[in-house]
């Protein structure tokens, strides 16, 4: 069996011929997230916000509508109830204690008392305000920190310029993905923080193999103009980005529709990432190293005028 | 080059052996199968108690009562020396977080209370203004020094009560300046080990205040040296709890406990408590008993009055029992309590992740599923797109998911439930890695290079760019694990694990496996 290629011969497309377009885009999806975070919020889960978080397994279908008003009748705040996987699985949230931690240790117990014990406690956290405070200032962290770990390598590797703009399309990734949980309300929690970096990761992961054959392709055609130079890198690389970005994009439908309920947030933002990081490697990382490049060359000609004249 | 050293192919497919081997316990049952020979080693991979069910408790120790208690018997004994010196004092309380103040009314006494402030705390820093006003402050070194203690005593305590429950494995360590993280693997529900840990059980035998009355007390007017506490069962008619008045002085302390069984009272049934003194808290209990025949002693457990019964005769065997009222599972809890002894300062849990073990069973099977089915997704995709060297890819990343096993295993590493997410990525990063190396290939070959030289050519260039992009990857699943907490820190360790794997697997081993071919065939043109 002969296999089967995914391009035959390397393409010629000029990436940068909808640049501005694109640009024009991720601003605007960037403008997007950002103000529906300042506007609407993270739908934070019990990691972050504290709070309780129980599901149950009933013997039968679960009577959602009965196990709300016998949680309603406790007085322990917003209740939520969900189905959670299946018809027999019902996830409960309840909101913050306004006694601290010894509060919703003591709504635990009053939640499993009034539930009685017929009930399979699958799963109970109980996360308090200081802990959770705490949860999200090591998930900014750890953003923040993978980010510039990363632009230190790039820039140690490829130049500022590389590093900068492979740094921005990132941050790019990452905010619209925190921006979708934002839009749509999905919850945020600790393993959506995971997903973010590991987004961060694979966006970057693209990034450096251009990169590479930038630097590659930069001293094998010493007199070529720097768009053309990055346009041949980006078309000779094509068939490993459609074919690598395509198995990834494979294996985060498979932890989506396998991995179960718990994992499902997680792949979902992996799904996502992985498209728009795709995206932005190609589209944003690469014409903006071009155009920090080609501002920076027109910014040190006009410093340091030509002598010659 | 392609070619290499005839050892050092051997020590490749020596590895890949080892690899393997450690990584096959991993995936059988728990126990150790009959008909595994002795010389294989069974070291599993640690499972998370997301993935294993159990309770994860995050404890915070209140550092700062050790303080406060620190700051109130401090005032106690100022009190009492200034009156055995017979010194006037006024004003005398704790002052902020770390400081006693009271004043002194005759001047040429002052040297003389400084004198005694200095024997009772000879650390504490006493500054007298001009009009007789002392400021005491507590030593900054020494309370560190204090809460530090108090914390490391706090974990032993919470060890003893914890194995005194009957809990198999459980791990209790530190966390950061003032937390303990207790980790139950197979408890489904922690109510009553988060009852024993939220007790401080401090015990103490005092005698009762008879000369004053508890009414004056209750009415605010408490005299020094005693103090108002509730019973712990017995109600007045109106439903609040009795108050006894008791003296401050502690005659026996609970640190002097040698022993604590729960049992039944021979006469009424009721479930007691017989407990047994060590030599000093012998002496110490008979020497108060001998003293005060006729007198009520109270038992007090963390501020509440257990019982106070009368004393009848000089108990001198140093043992006694308590009743109050127990009921089974009370008394059995509290002579738990009382063998394990008292918290140096209150336990609250700030934390609990408790997962059921069916839960974590079927977190294992959707993860081994997802994982099979990405797998199964990528190994035929790469079949169908680079035949042949599809394969050897497809065997290098089973290798490397078994080689993330084996190191998990050995260096005993938890696989959590993002863990598994963790591998799938892995898979992802290794196979880009082929992907890498074959595209190059191609491409030299489409630039007119004869097979050996592409080969050579494409695993060389291939080789950075594959070492730059781990590289960044790893970065960022580095700082997940040193940063991360719970289940985050699981995703870090399976996907750092997994990257660095895959230079290994999907580049050595792949390299090997292809030059060998090529040796063997001798082909014409790269089957790619």
């Amino acid at each position: 069996m002969r296999p089967i290629r995914i391009l035959s011969k390397v393409p010629h497309l000029d990436f940068f011929r909808f640049h501005k377009l694109c640009f024009a885009l991720s601003a605007l999806l960037v403008v997007i997230s950002i103000v529906s975070l300042a506007v609407r919020g993270l739908n934070f889960g019990v990691d972050f916000a504290g709070g309780i978080l129980i599901e149950v397994r009933t013997a039968g279908p679960a009577d959602l509508g009965q196990m709300r008003s016998t949680l309603n009748a406790l007085d322990l705040g917003d209740v939520a109830l969900q189905e959670f996987g299946g018809p027999r699985d019902v996830l409960i949230r309840v909101e913050r204690q306004a006694g601290g931690e010894a509060a919703e240790m003591q709504a635990v117990q009053r939640i499993r008392e009034a539930l009685g014990p017929s009930l399979e406690y699958r799963r109970v956290e109980v996360v308090g305000p200081k802990v959770g405070g705490e949860l999200v200032e090591d998930g900014v962290l750890a953003i923040v920190l993978s980010l510039a770990g990363i632009l230190a390598y790039m820039a140690f590797r490829f130049g500022w310029r590389a590093g900068l703009s492979g740094v921005l399309a990132i941050l790019h990734d990452c905010l619209t993905t925190i921006g979708l949980f934002s839009v749509t309300g999905l919850q945020f929690d600790l393993n959506t923080v995971a997903a973010v970096v590991t987004i961060a990761g694979f966006s970057i992961n693209d990034t450096v193999v251009i990169d590479d054959r930038i630097r590659e392709n930069s001293r094998k055609y010493k007199a070529m103009d720097f768009r053309e130079l990055i346009n041949r890198s980006v078309n000779e690389t094509m068939s490993r980005t459609i074919i690598t970005n395509g198995l990834v994009l494979l294996a985060a439908i498979a932890l989506l529709a396998f991995g179960g309920p718990v994992l499902f947030n997680f792949s979902l933002a992996l799904l996502w990432g992985v498209i728009v990081g795709t995206y932005s490697t190609v589209y944003v990382a690469a014409p903006l190293e071009w155009y920090l490049s080609a501002r920076g060359r027109k910014l040190h000609a006009e410093a340091v005028p030509d002598k010659s004249t | 080059m392609l070619y290499m050293a005839r050892w050092k192919v051997w020590t490749i497919i020596l590895v890949c052996l080892v690899g393997l081997l450690y990584a096959v316990p991993s995936l059988l049952p728990r126990e150790r199968p009959a008909w595994l020979p002795g010389w294989v080693p069974y070291q599993q991979v640690t499972l998370g108690l997301d993935l294993q069910g159990g309770s994860h408790l995050l404890l915070e120790v209140d550092v700062e009562a050790v303080v406060r208690e620190r700051l109130t018997n401090l005032v106690d004994s100022i009190r009492s020396a200034m009156r055995a010196q017979r010194i006037q004092v006024t004003g005398l309380a704790t002052e902020g977080a770390n400081a006693v103040t009271f004043r002194i009314r005759e001047p040429n006494e002052i040297e003389q209370a400084r004198q005694a402030v200095r024997e009772l705390d000879p650390a504490a820093q006493i500054t007298v203004s001009a009009d007789g006003t002392f400021r005491v402050e507590l030593n900054q070194q020494e309370l560190i020094e204090q809460r530090r203690r108090a914390v490391a005593q706090s974990i032993e305590i919470v060890r003893r009560r914890i194995d005194e429950t009957g809990t198999k494995e459980a791990t209790i360590v530190a966390q950061g300046q003032d937390r303990i993280l207790v980790q139950l693997p197979g408890v489904r529900d922690p109510e009553r080990i988060k009852d024993l840990l939220g007790k401080t059980a401090k015990l103490t035998f005092h005698l009762l205040d008879t000369s004053n009355s508890v009414a004056d007390a209750m009415a605010g007017r408490v005299p020094p040296g005693s103090m108002l506490l509730p019973a712990d069962k017995e109600v007045e008619p109106g439903g609040q709890p009795r108050m006894y008045l008791v003296q401050r002085r502690v005659r026996v302390s609970g640190d002097r406990l040698a022993d604590a069984q729960p049992g039944t009272n021979p006469q009424t049934g009721e479930w007691i408590v017989n407990f047994r003194f060590d030599t000093v808290g012998g002496r110490q209990f008979a020497d108060v008993t001998r003293e005060n025949v006729g007198k009520p002693l109270a038992i007090v457990l963390d501020g509440r009055v257990i019982s106070a019964p009368v004393i009848r005769e000089p108990i001198l065997a140093g043992s006694g029992q308590i009743s109050g009222g127990f009921t089974a599972a009370a008394a059995q809890d509290l002579a738990v309590l009382l063998r394990a002894g008292a918290l140096p300062a209150p336990l609250r849990v700030i934390e609990e992740r408790t997962v059921g073990p069916d839960l974590g069973s079927d977190s294992i099977e959707s993860g081994a599923i997802a994982c099979m089915i990405a797998y199964g997704l990528i190994a035929v995709l790469m079949i169908v797109g680079y035949g042949l060297f599809g394969l050897v890819a497809n065997l290098a990343l089973i290798l490397n998911v078994a080689f993330t096993l084996a190191i998990m295993a050995a260096i005993g590493a938890t696989l959590t439930l993002p863990g598994i997410a963790g591998i799938v990525l892995g898979l992802a990063m290794a196979v880009d890695a082929n992907v890498l190396i074959y595209e190059r290939m191609r491409e030299e070959t489409r630039n007119g290079r004869s097979p050996f030289p592409a080969v050579d050519q494409a695993f060389q260039r291939a080789y950075i760019t594959i070492l730059d992009s781990n590289l960044t990857t790893l970065i960022a699943s580095v700082i997940l694990y040193a940063l991360g907490s719970g289940p985050v820190r699981g995703f870090g360790v399976t996907l750092s694990i997994g990257i660095i794997c895959s230079m290994f697997t999907s580049v050595t081993v792949t390299r090997v496996v292809i030059a060998s071919w090529l040796q063997w065939r001798r082909p014409k043109a790269l089957p790619i």
